[in-house]
């Protein structure tokens, strides 16, 4: 209980992980289901620099940099999508944004 | 000793600014708790010995990112809060179901890696970094030898992302 191994940060990861999965499926406002996205991406990578830590071995935290790049490109592009959306359709609620399902 | 009380602290502190995140009424209040997230998140990393990683979390995301968000919730005023919208088809006792039974795998897999009498002590493994010096230098000189092509991949994503997000955000394209 008191030495930190890596099954307490992964541990942590899933629960974090789990609370952004509750967050995208919970609520409505699209803008924080993006941010619910941020904090699982967040989740895989304290898995990742925990992982990286105990073997000793940079992939780890290389990946962690192109998770943030692609983190970075994803909170971009879909910002842009949801201010274009905004302006046709004036919401942000999810449940309104059905015109592309069957 | 110490590092058990650095780490539940941590822990404790990033999952209830998570779970303030996904409960907050407005917008705006998800984002600035989303920032303090970070930073403790980075923190973790700092404890971890990935600093060159903490710095570009809080440089990207808290810089970046959350900034980013705050923008557009400013952008888009609503009139009504989405919240407000009830949707008659949610299967709310399905859900409770299902989030209760992946509850109980974690509770398992837990339980099952603390009941093995020693967790599994990998050996330290060094992986052969040529160059000696801090984590910032080691992590550059991977970065720029063997992993040369999807870093450029990364930059080349980054360029699309920018000229997608100039494109969807243009009101009319002439």
């Amino acid at each position: 209980m008191l030495e930190i191994t890596p099954l307490h940060y992964s541990l942590l990861s899933a629960a974090l992980f789990m609370i952004g999965v509750i967050g995208v499926l919970a609520r409505r406002n699209i803008i924080v289901v993006f941010m619910s996205i941020e904090i699982i991406l967040n989740a895989v990578n304290i898995n990742l620099i925990a992982l990286s830590h105990q073997w000793q071995n940079l992939a780890g935290q290389v990946f962690v940099v192109f998770v943030i790049a692609v983190a970075a490109a994803e909170a971009a592009v879909g910002l842009g999508i949801l201010v274009a959306f905004f302006r046709n359709k004036e919401t942000v609620n999810i449940d309104e944004m059905s015109v592309m399902r069957w | 000793m110490v590092e058990a009380i650095a780490f539940y602290t941590l822990a404790a502190l990033i999952l209830g600014l998570a779970i303030l995140v996904i409960t907050a009424r407005s917008a705006v209040h998800s984002a600035l708790f989303l920032v303090v997230d970070f930073f403790f998140v980075a923190v973790m990393y700092v404890s971890l010995g990935a600093e060159f990683v903490a710095v570009i979390q809080i440089l990207v995301y808290a810089g970046g990112i959350v900034v980013l968000y705050l923008f557009v919730v400013m952008l888009v005023s609503l009139k009504r809060e989405p919240e407000q919208h009830a949707d008659t088809r949610r299967l709310k006792f399905q859900g409770m179901l299902l989030a209760g039974v992946v509850l109980l795998e974690l509770v398992g897999i837990g339980a099952y890696a603390a009941a093995r009498d020693s967790a599994p002590v990998v050996a330290r493994v060094a992986v052969d970094i040529p160059v000696q010096g801090g984590n910032t230098e080691q992590l550059g000189w991977v970065l720029y030898t063997d992993y040369l092509i999807p870093f450029e991949l990364a930059s080349i994503l980054l360029l699309v992302a920018m000229v997608g997000a100039i494109v969807l955000a243009k009101r009319s394209l002439d």
